[in-house]
């Protein structure tokens, strides 16, 4: 495995506002191993995944995809590897005034290169990846939070990505609705997809991950496989492994 | 008393650090007019939301802002019988002063807030940053049409606005017994080609200011509702005190040009 093969953070902090959200946090991404950022809300995962993705500048540290350092350089000097990631945030992040099929065609549209014709014919293949071909010419608008969800999968998969971010995929759906965004997700990872997810849904991170970071105001407490995070003696881990009844009344 | 300075200390790193940011985006966005991607579907639906249904609400500012200039002007006038120089004293004060000032004003409350709210909303639900992800350029994407847009419709807002006002004028002279040609044949005597040219170029301004304002507070929204609805109060604000401000050194310049 070679560094141009990876994306990683090395010794990086991030504040907001003087509220420390990462400290001196270092992290590694590799090709073909499925990972998944554990923590409390609040703890900073997303902004892990936006600083990864360049949509944040830290305070310190930086951020590498493949060899390039990402840290300091202008949007536009590292938008080709920035090509191999895509992301499916909490919400979808759908373009509202945009048809489903225009959200997923985006990029495609975007860059030029191939036809209106072609880009609808990938369109229709990853909305049909995802089960929501009916919806191609409806608008956000007029989709559930399940749909969305999927919708946003297939706008990731347009580009064809080596890498998938999930920011919280299974939040507020229903058990048939997690359910399908842990089988799309397995099966992207079968194609060869590398996925990073952000979670506090354990179910969902052990049926989709083999590596497990947990977060713990602003450090790295925990990496591991799922043995390992389940046979873990860190206080920290074993609350949030197993909530007790006391922890619901402080 | 150091306490106090280092308060003062920040708000003044706050407000150059925004004032900063603010020629950042919109030189950057200015740049951009003149870079591919064009985006002529986007420019061609914001003409269409900013501009052209602005009209109605300038058409209905011209008129009554016309209306009642004639109407205290021909008050002042009539007692020395000069109540034919309204029509120049109307279209004088209306292109060069009043008519981009009232037209940007409302534009600026109707449009500014809209651009705000907008790109305050794709902030705050990420979608600005899914298009970052896609590899869009988001200045050129959302910034440089609403501006192009702007540039083109306001001033032409501001002509129909002018136009309208004028008509307003006669509406009210007529019932002091002045005719339309006597009406229009006071407007040369008042106005110089000069004038024309301030009556354009001011809205032209203006149009920029508003849009950069509510593209730079929209894409500075942040938190949820409560933010969007904050940033489109500030954009208002802000772009209403700039218009005033601008009027009055683009007036003292061609003031001093004209001599």
């Amino acid at each position: 495995m070679t560094s141009s093969d990876s994306i990683r953070m090395e010794n990086l902090s991030y504040s907001i506002g003087g509220r420390k959200i990462l400290e001196g946090f270092d992290f590694h991404l590799e090709r073909g191993v499925n990972r998944t950022i554990l923590g409390v809300s609040g703890a900073g995962k997303t902004t892990i995944l936006k600083l990864l993705l360049g949509l944040l500048e830290p305070d310190s540290g930086a951020v590498f995809i493949g060899d390039l350092r990402i840290t300091g350089l202008a949007e536009s000097s590292f938008m080709q590897q920035r090509k191999r990631i895509a992301i499916v945030f909490q919400g979808g992040a759908l373009f509202d005034s945009m048809t489903v099929g225009e959200n997923v065609g985006y990029r495609l549209f975007e860059e030029g290169r191939l036809s209106d014709g072609e880009i609808v014919e990938i369109v229709r293949e990853k909305l049909s990846f995802v089960g929501v071909e009916a919806a191609l010419n409806l608008y956000p608008s007029e989709l559930s939070g399940g749909m969305k969800k999927r919708v946003a999968i297939a706008r990731a998969l347009a580009a064809d990505p080596d890498y998938i971010f999930f920011d919280e995929p299974t939040t507020g759906l229903d058990p048939i609705g997690v359910y399908n965004i842990c089988n799309l997700m397995q099966r992207l990872q079968a194609e060869g997809k590398t996925t990073l997810m952000v979670t506090h849904d354990l179910a969902t991170a052990f049926a989709t991950s083999q590596r497990f970071t947990f977060l713990h105001e602003a450090r790295m407490l925990f990496e591991g496989s799922e043995e390992e995070m389940k046979g873990s003696t860190i206080p920290e881990v074993r609350e949030f492994l197993e909530p007790t009844t006391r922890s619901l009344f402080i | 008393m150091n306490t106090n300075i280092a308060a003062i200390d920040k708000v003044l790193l706050i407000f150059f650090h925004g004032l900063q940011n603010y020629f950042l985006l919109a030189g950057r966005t200015f740049i951009r007019i003149f870079r591919r991607p064009f985006y002529y579907r986007e420019f061609a639906i914001q003409f269409d939301k900013l501009g052209f249904s602005s009209l109605f609400i300038c058409i209905l500012t011209g008129l009554f802002s016309g209306m009642v200039m004639a109407l205290q002007s021909l008050i002042q006038l009539k007692p020395f019988a000069a109540t034919s120089y309204v029509g120049g004293m109307v279209a004088v004060t209306m292109v060069k002063e009043l008519g981009p000032v009232l037209a940007s004003l409302m534009v600026a409350g109707r449009v500014g807030s809209a651009i705000t709210a907008e790109l305050g909303t794709m902030v705050v639900t990420e979608q600005v940053d899914a298009m970052r992800v896609e590899g869009t350029d988001i200045l050129k994407r959302l910034a440089v049409p609403r501006l192009k847009a702007m540039l083109l419709a306001l001033p032409l807002l501001t002509i129909v606005t002018d136009v309208v006002s004028i008509f307003g004028g006669y509406i009210m002279s007529a019932g002091y017994d002045i005719n339309p040609i006597m009406y229009i044949s006071g407007l040369p005597q008042f106005m110089v080609f000069q004038d024309l040219i301030e009556g354009v170029l001011k809205p032209t301004v203006f149009g920029a200011i508003i849009a950069i304002t509510a593209c730079y507070t929209g894409l500075n929204t942040k938190g949820g509702a409560a933010g969007v609805g904050a940033s489109a109060k500030q954009a208002v604000v802000l772009s209403s005190v700039l218009i005033l401000v601008c009027d009055f050194f683009i007036a003292k310049f061609f003031v001093v040009f004209r001599g």
